[in-house]
């Protein structure tokens, strides 16, 4: 089907965009390719052969609109129009660090993560097929304001290290007004990891 | 004195130079792969090699994992990007123990970190284990991933109409949906060809799942089990009166909410359910509290039954509730019995090995030098993954495992444990060596040109890709 065709050549866009950043880009795939495919189903309809040249430029209009940040590299863009649709979001990293980005609505918090160099894995690039993209929202009025999960999410963070009850798959929080000024941590990994391959159940 | 000031100064690893840190990480699935990961992050002059005794990177996440499950797959994407760094690179085809030993590798490198898994099983010990019909969940979960060492595996499901399967893990039910699920939607994931065609003539009616415990202590996960109850038209056999918990199981599941998820998930399917299957309909069963004892025989060295004991939970000293058996027993009928009770690493010539518990001794992925537990470590050399831990745990479990042996290795470099030599010939060294041995190596850009092949392949078949699954088919792309 074209949609699906045209957003998974989108996806791979992006990909082929971030993999160029260099060494210096955190090796998780920047998963904005769920964004990305959300975006290009509902836009495009672009042939299935796509030059190579149009690819990149394909990508290049879809980082110029989508992850407008003001933490981008070039800072070329001379002040985004788009401020007023996105909310703040701090991470708390496993070592207690914390960095305040600015979320487009829309985006989940995962791609932000990686779009800010917050060390955030996905190994499943928001599938919902592992819990590596934990995070704890550290307010529960926060939390609270969270749709429930559903039992896919909820299958995956049962197999989450140091799960808590505000607990939460960063790729399946997405970026509302309401949400403005939540605080997300990173579980210490190996804080929950014993030498004799215990690990710890939730309660 | 002055000797020791200099060997300190030129210990310390530097980057462009002459004095990279050399490192090996043996084994290419989740293990090895973050260990790799880390290393390269972690230390701006380590060169990392990978190598595997198969021509095909990523290990289980390739030969593992369900082909229905290709969302758990879409790791191996970040695996690429490691392999594809400056720093790193991917030797395929090389096998420890017979390409290389232990020895030569820690000649070469400064680092060597054994991630290469658990390929053997444990067994049960019981009469009857060797009769035909009896095999091993891991050669069978190879056997339908197209790993080139069980492409031959001869598994009669023409004949068989009722099957064992002994466990209650995530393999054990991966391998029930595999017998069960209708195979037209088998027919669009990346399953071997010849599995795919091997259970579109299968017999297949009742497959058993059986466990030594209760449904408070089975092992699998949440969304496995919703899978598995699921399959359309299946008829799934739970008795509720299994379902009851004692104090012993409400006190276990109180502070473990998987197994409470599990639990519910069971509940519910053993009340919902039709009261008795029909004629034409494939039927799962749950079988609870039963340990096996023994195999029959029928008569031309075939199974014909699994003989099982009915068992009882007795809470043990460590407030653990055990399987013991009743003395009461039951037999099964079958003609195919397959084994999902738990993988086993393999020692090699040089590697302390704790033939117990199945792993390489270790304290946080530091290799000790034997069992006694006063022992020394060995230096240089380090474990991560199944090796290490045991064969439990997810992929992600090996994301923490591997900080853990990086954290100890970092460690090591800066007190000055690791290495008292200056430099290692690693990565040439080691191509050296090999092309002396006349062994293949399989670099990262040729498994490239296989997996572009098999996607290719693939496509025409309505597949993500077709597995090449043979070895001479897979080394047939070197050079």
């Amino acid at each position: 089907m074209v949609i699906s065709r045209a957003s998974r050549i989108g996806a791979r866009v992006v990909r082929e965009l971030l993999s160029r950043r260099g060494p210096s880009a955190p090796l998780s795939l920047g998963a904005s390719t769920s964004l990305a495919r959300r975006h290009l189903g509902a836009r495009r309809q672009s042939s299935p052969a796509m030059q190579p040249s149009d690819k990149l430029f394909q990508g290049a209009l879809l980082q110029k609109h989508f992850f407008c940040s003001t933490t981008t590299a070039d800072g070329a863009h001379g002040g985004c129009d788009e401020e007023k649709d996105k909310i703040s979001v701090t991470f708390i990293d496993k070592d207690g660090e914390e960095k305040q980005i600015k979320v487009p609505i829309g985006m989940s918090m995962l791609e932000a993560a990686h779009e800010n160099d917050i060390e955030l894995e996905g190994a499943c690039e928001g599938s919902l097929a592992c819990s590596t993209c934990h995070v704890v929202v550290m307010d529960v009025e926060y939390y609270n304001k969270l749709d429930d999960p559903t039992d896919e999410e909820n299958d995956m963070l049962d197999l989450a290290f140091g799960l808590t009850e505000t607990s939460r798959l960063g790729c399946q929080v997405i970026a509302r007004p309401e949400l403005d000024g939540v605080r997300l941590a990173i579980p210490a990994a190996t804080r929950n990891f014993a030498v004799d391959g215990y690990v710890p159940k939730p309660h | 004195m002055a000797a020791r000031g200099m060997t300190m100064l030129l210990r310390r690893f530097s980057s462009v130079s002459s004095n990279p840190l050399r490192v090996c990480v043996v084994g290419s699935g989740p293990a090895g792969f973050y260990t790799a990961e880390k290393m390269l992050k972690r230390h701006e002059a380590a060169q990392v090699d990978i190598i595997d005794r198969l021509p095909t990177p990523f290990g289980l996440v390739r030969s593992g994992v369900a082909p229905d499950h290709p969302e758990t797959k879409i790791v191996v994407n970040q695996f690429s990007r490691v392999c594809h760094h400056e720093r790193c690179s991917f030797f395929g085809n090389v096998t420890l123990g017979s390409s290389i030993s232990l020895r030569e590798l820690r000649d070469l490198y400064h680092v060597v970190v054994l991630a290469y898994g658990a390929e053997s099983d444990r067994s049960l010990g019981i009469l009857g284990e060797e009769l035909s019909g009896i095999h091993s969940a891991r050669k069978v979960v190879w056997w339908y991933n197209g790993h080139p060492d069980c492409r031959q595996l001869e598994l009669d499901l023409k004949n068989s109409q009722t099957v064992v399967i002994l466990g209650q893990g995530n393999v054990a039910l991966d391998v029930a949906r595999i017998l069960l699920r209708p195979t037209v939607e088998l027919a669009t994931t990346d399953i071997a060809n010849h599995a795919l065609a091997t259970l579109q003539e299968s017999s297949i009616r009742k497959v058993y799942l059986v466990g030594r415990r209760g449904p408070a202590q089975a092992a699998c996960t949440a969304k496995e089990l919703r899978e598995v109850l699921g399959i359309k038209d299946l008829y799934v056999g739970i008795s509720e009166s299994d379902l009851l918990k004692t104090p012993a199981d409400e006190e276990e599941l109180k502070n473990d909410r998987i197994r409470r998820r599990v639990h519910e998930l069971l509940s519910k399917a053993a009340t919902s359910n039709q009261s008795s299957p029909r004629s034409d309909q494939h039927e799962l069963h749950f079988v609870f509290f039963r340990k096996p004892d023994r195999f029959l025989d029928d008569g031309h060295g075939h199974v014909t039954a699994a003989h099982l004991e009915k068992t009882a939970l007795r809470g043990n000293d460590s407030g653990k509730q055990i399987a013991v058996g009743t003395g009461e027993f039951q037999d099964i009928e079958c003609e195919m019995v397959i084994k999902s009770i738990g993988y086993k690493s393999v020692p090699v010539e040089g590697l302390p090995f704790d033939h117990r518990a199945g792993v390489v001794p270790n304290v946080g992925g530091r290799v000790l030098c034997d069992t006694s537990g006063e022992s020394a470590i060995e230096e240089g050399l380090y474990v991560c993954g199944w090796l290490k831990r045991g064969p439990t745990g997810i992929i992600a479990t090996n994301l923490y495992c591997a900080e853990e042996t990086v954290a100890s290795i970092s460690e090591d470099i800066d007190r000055g444990v690791l290495v008292p030599s200056l430099s290692k010939p690693g990565r040439d060294g080691l191509l050296q060596l090999l092309d002396d041995r006349n062994v293949r190596v399989v670099p990262f850009s040729t498994w490239e040109k296989i997996d572009s092949e098999e996607r290719r392949v693939g496509s025409l078949r309505n597949k993500p890709r077709e597995k090449l699954a043979a070895w001479d088919e897979l080394l047939g792309f070197c050079n």
